[in-house]
């Protein structure tokens, strides 16, 4: 079981990533915390096109964030191998 | 409920602390989407009171009810999902509690996300004032699987918490009891608070050591030190400016190194959280597919999400055609029309003045503010329920990638789409776009909307000079409006505004059934608030245009209006426009429709288009009526606006400005297209 570190922004629909780092200033983490976003939480990818702002899933909440929001989120999406 | 079933308990209850207390202050607080605004509904019908916060562009909702011969005063707080000063509402919510100290402060949660509503829980009660918590949407849970039992929280919590289903008007008659068992037990309260990450514990310490002393009367230490790791900015520069040059230098320094102690702090309250719901919610969530996941896939997708919204903005548009309009219409003739000539005959013999004054002034003004409310109430509805059932967020996620572009939030462009209807509502409806910047923008821009008035000034106009190409040309200037928006919007978002990128993170709510009451009610609210305010206005600038147009002598072509046209000439005249042509402009201030009418009388040929068509295209060459069309366009849009948008921004400066704004743009634009024209020669 590896971890590797990527933007929330890339995983696909249906996909699961832990949060290790939110790559923004005061402000924007702060919101993010608000909204359920925390170190070690884990979050489902809903809807993700490849461009455009993207649905995520976090702690019951279906969540709408730009593009450029999601690359500064970054996880740890489990793999096996 | 009503207030009588409160009273009816009131003989039940009988509690051995009661004190005498004539009125007492419950400030409700909750995340947006969790019924708030239901349950305040619920609690005080139509004892409410909309206003703004002072100085603010926010709504304020007050209201009362009565219980055990106590008079409640409910507060309306600005929904928020957090206390740290990200937004203006966030401020505001938290000063009031801190400031002015209310008795009670009432949580609504929605049980069915039980985890991220209580975040906002954890925030409060680290400030004073007692929390009751409303457990609602327990109906909603129920239907995910889920199962809470609120004793086992509300003794994990050490505070009471009330299950509810606002919506079915369950459980807020025991609200009612907890908040007034609790506003008697003072010095009882000792809820669970949640505490920060061990690894941050120093620090705080720290914190609270460098800043004792130093906090003004009414913040409590505790809840500064933590807001100043925070991060938080209102509560730094506070401190700042309190602490001595060396005790600033040595907690910046600290500041600086924990600079995200943020994401302790919330993983701090989220572990309190669990703790708080492992044994409160027997059974979780079961995963299965809900209703709102099978409506987003649709709702959302970037193709289908556009095909659903225009669907319904064409729903929106038919309705106000075949009921608005029509409506409008009967208003005008049998109340407005008909009032006239009531007036007229049954002052006959009075003196003229006066007949005008009474049948042209002001029946004229009343008559304008009474024909807008068919239109405002269809707007005001579909913009409501679309609200209560959830889809205006998908509709923001849907346009947010263009709306972007302008700096503006996705949520403004439902607004604004509106604005091709009437520019009131879409002023108006900027009330549901979060963030005052964001709100800000949209009302400065909203009048750059082409409204239906507007569009029928250029439908009776653009034949006479451009004949067959007339449509091209409407369609054209429907274009420029819109560029000029576009422009307009980036630029006072670079310039005016601070061109702050706007994050776009938003909750999606969960679809659910509209609630009929809530929804009259926000109709109601903003249809008082559109009479009340803009109302009186719109009579007064009505009464004085009509008064410049027969003063002094009776006629418009000798008034002090057409004095005013003539002052203007020179700046109609880079356009090639002669006087008439700007009177028509400056009464179009009342009602876009009078350009029509007062180039007729001016003109002297009626109402009559044909007649009109003749004089007109006798004095305007093509280039000059173009940049007519596209000044009237752009131009100052109705008074009824321009009172809203007052209403709305509570600030005349805002007003000033916007009014100041759209006269600039509307002439720079009319004179660069007729020079334009010169130029290269056309139309001459």
């Amino acid at each position: 079981m590896n971890e590797e570190r990527i933007p929330l922004s890339v995983l696909a629909p249906g996909e699961v990533g832990v949060v290790r780092q939110l790559a923004g200033g005061r402000g924007f983490m702060s919101r993010l915390a608000a909204l359920g976003f925390t170190l070690g939480v884990e979050v489902t990818m809903v809807q993700n096109f490849g461009r455009g702002p993207l649905i995520v899933l976090v702690r019951d909440t279906r969540v709408a964030l730009g593009r450029g929001e999601a690359a500064k989120v970054l996880v740890g999406r489990t793999t096996n191998g | 409920m009503d207030n009588d079933q409160i009273q009816d308990s009131k003989s039940k209850i009988q509690s051995p602390k009661s004190k005498i207390r004539n009125q007492i202050t419950v400030a409700l607080a909750g995340q947006p989407n969790v019924g708030k605004s239901t349950v305040f509904n619920l609690l005080t019908g139509l004892s409410q009171h909309v206003g703004n916060w002072p100085g603010k562009t926010i709504e304020q909702k007050t209201g009362t009810y009565n219980y055990n011969g106590t008079k409640v005063r409910i507060v309306d707080l600005p929904g928020t999902y957090s206390l740290t000063a990200n937004s203006l509402e966030e401020r505001i919510a938290r000063d009031y509690i801190i400031k002015e100290r209310p008795d009670v402060v009432v949580a609504i949660v929605d049980a069915a996300a039980l985890e991220r509503n209580l975040y906002l829980v954890a925030e409060l009660l680290s400030l004073p004032a007692p929390v009751v918590l409303g457990l609602n949407m327990m109906d909603v849970a129920e239907q995910q699987g889920m199962h809470i039992e609120p004793h086992v929280l509300e003794a994990a919590l050490g505070l009471p918490v009330v299950p509810m289903v606002a919506t079915k008007n369950q459980g807020v008659r025991e609200l009612v009891e907890a908040v007034d068992r609790v506003s008697q037990c003072e010095g009882t309260y000792a809820p669970s608070r949640p505490e920060i990450r061990e690894d941050h514990r120093m620090v705080l310490a720290e914190l609270q050591r460098l800043i004792a002393g130093a906090v003004p009367a009414p913040y409590p230490e505790d809840w500064v030190a933590l807001k100043l790791l925070e991060g938080d900015e209102e509560i730094t520069s506070m401190i700042k400016e309190r602490l001595d040059e060396a005790c600033w230098q040595e907690m910046h320094a600290i500041l600086m190194q924990h600079e995200d102690a943020i994401l302790a702090v919330a993983g701090g309250r989220y572990e309190w959280i669990g703790r708080m719901i492992r044994a409160a919610v027997a059974r979780p969530r079961v995963g299965q597919i809900t209703l709102t996941e099978r409506l987003d896939r649709w709702a959302t997708h970037p193709f289908w999400g556009l095909l659903i919204l225009l669907g319904m903005l064409g729903l929106i548009f038919w309705l106000t055609y075949t009921i608005g309009a029509p409506l409008q219409e009967l208003l005008d003739t049998y109340l407005v029309q008909a009032g006239a000539e009531w007036v007229r005959s049954a002052l006959n013999g009075a003196p003229a003045w006066l007949v005008g004054f009474l049948a042209d002034g002001v029946i004229g003004g009343a008559g304008m503010v009474i024909t807008f409310l068919p239109i405002l109430v269809i707007f005001f509805t579909a913009l409501g329920l679309l609200e209560d059932v959830g889809y205006m967020a998908r509709a923001a996620y849907v346009m947010d990638r263009f709306m972007h572009l302008m700096g503006l939030h996705g949520k403004s462009f439902l607004p604004l789409f509106l604005g091709f209807g009437c520019n009131v509502p879409a002023v108006m409806g900027a009330r549901v776009v979060e963030g005052e910047r964001a709100r800000l923008l949209t009302i400065l821009v909203a009048p750059l909307v082409p409204c239906t008035a507007r569009m029928a000034v250029v439908a009776v106009l653009a034949p006479v000079f451009f004949g067959p190409y007339a449509a091209l040309v409407a369609g054209g200037l429907v274009g420029l409006s819109l560029v000029m928006l576009a422009i307009i919007g980036i630029a006072l978002h670079e310039l005016v505004l601070g061109g702050e990128h706007v994050a776009f993170i938003m909750e999606l709510p969960l679809y659910h059934l509209p609630n009929a009451r809530t929804i009259c009610l926000s109709v109601w609210q903003r249809l008082v608030a559109f009479l009340k305010k803009a109302g009186s206005i719109i009579l007064v600038v009505s009464v004085v245009v009509w008064a410049l147009s027969v003063l002094p002598g009776g006629e418009i072509e000798s008034s002090y209006l057409a004095a005013i046209g003539r002052l203007l000439g020179p700046l109609g005249a880079l356009m090639g426009l002669g006087w008439q042509m700007m009177v028509a402009l400056l009464t179009s201030f009342v009602a876009k429709e009078n350009t029509i009418a007062t180039l007729g009388v001016l003109y002297s040929t009626g109402e009559e288009g044909a007649r009109l068509a003749e004089a007109l295209s006798g004095v305007l060459t093509p280039a000059a009526a173009l940049a007519f069309l596209a000044v009237q366009m752009l131009f100052i849009p109705c008074v009824a606006t321009v009172a809203t948008v007052r209403q709305e921004t509570a600030s005349w400066r805002w007003t000033a400005f916007s009014v100041a704004l759209l006269l600039v743009v509307s002439f720079a634009v009319g004179i660069a297209i007729y020079q334009g024209a010169m130029l290269v020669g056309w139309g001459v």
